[in-house]
């Protein structure tokens, strides 16, 4: 087990090399360059161009980046009068950090409650209420639930703040608004997946031997078709925690969410790597933390092929 | 050869005046099959037909998707004709849905918009969920090295921006609906990949699969007549949650210039524009959120009945 997870994080180093790569080319492919505003004259354009290092070859200036990168160092911002990008996340991160794990606790305690009950009670209104709260979550998407809550809860009800990151009060709107997306998603995958175990035979081996509801409901239902919500919680963490462009800018939170817009409508070369970088690392690490899990989880599921011909 | 020749020569001698056929106690020829021979797909269709739910489901997105075609034709306004003297008119006899901001008619505007959705919202998904399907499929039905593999590359791909992805379609084919859909589907399949790959690795280890494997199935015929059907109720629940999400990714890329661009409109679109002025024009909002809901309804119910009649296990 020690090897495959030291194997397993050779090969996520690897992964992140490859996404730096394919972003980095990527962007440089994209029309225009970070200096192209009609106050700069051509010859500030050029000293600014050289003073970036723009008029090396390429390749070398994609050995200086990872160079930097090794060292920790995500470059310095061309559009934020040359914040380093290091600090630029160092002071967003938090922010997101806190909302996305509130969000993500709300979303992932709600979704398996939601799908659970949903699929024990199929076919009857208890199951169409669920699917009902679900279908609202994905069909009003993120813009227009944030504007809603903000209206009803913040304007009419005048029961919370309207915007504005100072303490718990503040925190609660944004949680629900960025939450209500992930929980119609699992209660979705939840409650498909529980169907989908019902008709197993370990079910009805579990019905034969005499188990209460309760302990075939707990025991062997739900832990055999929690793997799909594991699954997805790679991604749904890593997009979470590092921020949303949406939500973050109508609840006025300082988060990390307007930089990934920001920075490709700026064409701030170091911005958009940066957070790639970053937001790649979270991913990468998630799914690292979901494929271990998975054999913990599931007893039939070997990641490592040696391991099961042992 | 020999037996072959032989048998033939019995079967001559013995006539069939000779048999009596044999009856079950209902008087039914007791040999005649049960049912006819049934393909997959003619066995699910015979089973959805019976779920009254799904074929109501099935009915509101025919009607969606021939309202796209004639519902712009109802009304006299075109959908682009600008009326300074209509502005943010709440739904009357005149205008039946309304108008917007710059007082064009939105009944009109709707259905041109169901066009672009209903387009996106189906060829996106369903492309997403085939790339996704196969690619999962295969890395988990083959572990190892390959699952390694793939799903590093879905790391990558899940990590690079997708507005990036986007803007580099667009210069590179320009702007339009079918760019669109191509960008989607070359960050979208991700997801889809990922759960299947999960499924089949749980799967892959039962008895049917063992059976088929020593039977001597191909590695194709394992995944997609063994592995494949056997997660589709997972696989079309994640295609109809496909769905509004590729809509309101169009609606986003649409609305910060890449895409579909004013006049022409679609339903996330004409909800983003509404939900700027829904404290007074609340209806610009909540019709184009009405259709959009009840198209996902309709989906989730159709792919409910659609995971029952296609789930193997209950075949009967």
């Amino acid at each position: 087990m020690v090897r495959y997870i030291l194997k397993r994080f050779l090969i996520s180093l690897v992964t992140l090399l490859g996404l730096v790569t394919a972003v980095f080319f990527l962007v440089r492919m994209m029309p225009g360059d970070p200096f192209l505003s009609d106050k700069l004259t051509p010859e500030i354009r050029e000293n600014m161009l050289r003073y970036w290092g723009f008029d090396r070859p390429l390749h070398v200036q994609y050995l200086h980046y990872l160079g930097n990168l090794i060292r920790g160092d995500l470059g310095i911002s061309m559009h934020y009068n040359s914040v380093p990008i290091n600090r630029l996340i160092a002071d967003a991160f938090p922010q997101s950090a806190d909302l996305g794990i509130r969000a993500l606790m709300l979303a992932v305690v709600m979704g398996t409650t939601l799908g659970i009950v949903s699929a024990l009670n199929r076919g009857r209104w208890l199951d169409y209420a669920c699917i009902l709260v679900a279908i609202i979550g994905v069909s009003l998407p993120d813009f227009i639930m944030g504007y809603l809550l903000q209206f009803v809860f913040g304007l009419k009800l005048k029961l919370l703040p309207i915007a504005l990151w100072k303490g718990f009060k503040y925190t609660i709107l944004p949680t629900i608004a960025l939450s209500f997306y992930t929980t119609a998603l699992l209660t979705r995958i939840m409650r498909a997946s529980m169907l989908e175990v019902v008709h197993q035979d370990f079910i009805k081996v579990a019905k034969a031997k005499g188990l209460s509801t309760f302990q075939i409901v707990w025991r062997h239902q739900i832990r055999n078709a929690i793997l799909p919500v594991v699954t997805l919680l790679g991604p749904i963490t890593a997009a979470i925690l590092t921020g949303t462009f949406v939500i973050e800018s109508i609840y006025a939170v300082p988060g990390m969410g307007k930089y990934y817009v920001l920075g490709i409508q700026n064409l701030d070369y170091s911005q958009i790597l940066g957070l790639t970088v970053f937001y790649g690392a979270f991913l990468v690490m998630a799914n690292f933390a979901v494929d271990i899990v998975y054999g913990f989880i599931d007893p039939r599921i070997r990641v490592d092929r040696r391991e099961r011909g042992a | 050869m020999e037996a072959a020749v032989e048998r033939s020569e019995t079967q001559e001698v013995m006539d069939e005046s000779l048999f009596e056929r044999a009856t079950d106690q209902n008087g039914l020829e007791a040999e005649h099959l049960v049912r006819p021979c049934l393909t997959y797909w003619q066995d699910a269709w015979i089973r959805l037909r019976k779920n009254k739910v799904a074929i109501l489901s099935i009915g509101i997105l025919a009607l969606y998707v021939a309202m796209s075609i004639v519902g712009p034709h109802m009304v006299s306004f075109e959908y682009k004709s600008i009326d300074e003297m209509n502005m943010d008119k709440a739904p009357s006899a005149l205008h039946w849905f309304g108008t917007d901001t710059l007082g064009r008619d939105l009944w009109a505007r709707v259905w041109v918009g169901a066009r672009v959705s209903l387009a996106i919202g189906f060829l996106a998904a369903t492309l997403n969920a085939f790339i996704g399907v196969c690619i999962g499929g295969v890395s988990g039905h083959f572990g190892g090295r390959v699952d390694m593999a793939i799903m590093r590359l879905i790391d990558v791909v899940s990590g690079i921006p997708y507005l990036i992805v986007a803007i580099l379609v667009m210069v590179a084919l320009g702007a339009g609906i079918a760019p669109l859909i191509i960008a989607m589907i070359l960050i979208g399949w991700v997801s889809m990949a990922r759960l299947v790959r999960g499924q089949v690795l749980q799967l892959k280890n039962q008895e049917y699969v063992l059976a088929a494997r020593k039977l001597g199935a191909s590695d194709t015929r394992i995944i997609f007549r063994h592995l494949i059907p056997n997660t589709m109720g997972l696989i079309l629940t994640n295609l109809t949650m496909a769905v509004p999400y590729a809509i309101f990714t169009e609606a986003f890329l649409s609305y910060i210039g890449l895409g579909v661009q004013p006049p022409n409109a679609s339903w996330g679109l004409l909800a983003r524009y509404g939900s700027q002025n829904f404290r007074f024009a609340a209806w610009q909002l909540f019709i184009p959120s009405f259709f959009i809901c009840t198209t996902m309804l309709s989906l989730y119910l159709l792919g409910d009945g659609l995971r029952d009649a296609l789930d193997p296990k209950l075949r009967r």
